[in-house]
């Protein structure tokens, strides 16, 4: 009973993972601008990223290699928002413009 | 177990699939900071295709790989970031 209820947890937590890593990876093909790209990899991505290590973790069971699992989860979380903001704000102290509601159509995708 | 072993597997595929299709962004990417983006999301999926290999096909050292892999993608962001504002400056 208790084995059925860690695979049917550990399957809701990967699928979960594969979501947002699919929303993350639509989100950076398909919206107009490098800050709303930036956005949606440090939201969509960590969320992702942190479900799916938490699926391996639990999948891992009790072992010494689910203490790095939890540690890499650790990390992603502070890791990668990080990275994203560096990204954001050097995009904007070298002069990428913000996308505009008036460049419709005209845009770049 | 197996079913465990198998959806893991299966769920590292769906993650090369969608690191893969990164690669649009990194190649077409219009400005410098969209290819660094492009390249620190594809890096978190390898991240985590090599955790859930490590689970999946129950060899735990890949996870070793996935730490020191993170951390080179951390650095590499940080790195390029501020290359691109100051050129020649310390980093």
């Amino acid at each position: 009973m208790i084995e059925q209820i860690r695979t049917a947890l550990i399957v809701a937590l990967v699928a979960g993972g594969v979501f947002f890593t699919f929303v993350s990876a639509t989100g950076v093909l398909r919206l107009p601008d490098v800050y709303a790209r930036a956005h949606t990899a440090s939201q969509t991505d960590t969320l992702g990223a942190g479900l799916a290590l938490a699926g391996v973790a639990l999948a891992m069971g009790w072992q010494s290699a689910t203490v790095i699992t939890a540690l890499l989860l650790v990390f992603i979380f502070v890791t990668n928002p990080t990275a994203a903001h560096a990204i954001a704000r050097a995009a904007y102290e070298s002069g990428v413009e913000p996308w505009d509601e008036r460049e419709r159509g005209g845009g770049e995708r | 177990m197996s079913l465990v072993n198998d959806v893991l597997l299966l769920a590292a595929a769906a993650f090369v699939v969608l690191a893969i299709a990164m690669l649009y962004r990194v190649v077409k990417g219009p400005t410098m900071q969209d290819r660094v983006l492009a390249v620190n999301v594809l890096g978190t999926n390898t991240v985590v295709i090599l955790a859930l290999l490590a689970a999946g096909l129950d060899e735990p050292w890949f996870l070793d790989i996935a730490l020191v892999y993170a951390l080179l993608n951390f650095l590499m962001s940080i790195a390029i970031s501020k290359f691109t504002v100051e050129r020649g400056g310390i980093i």
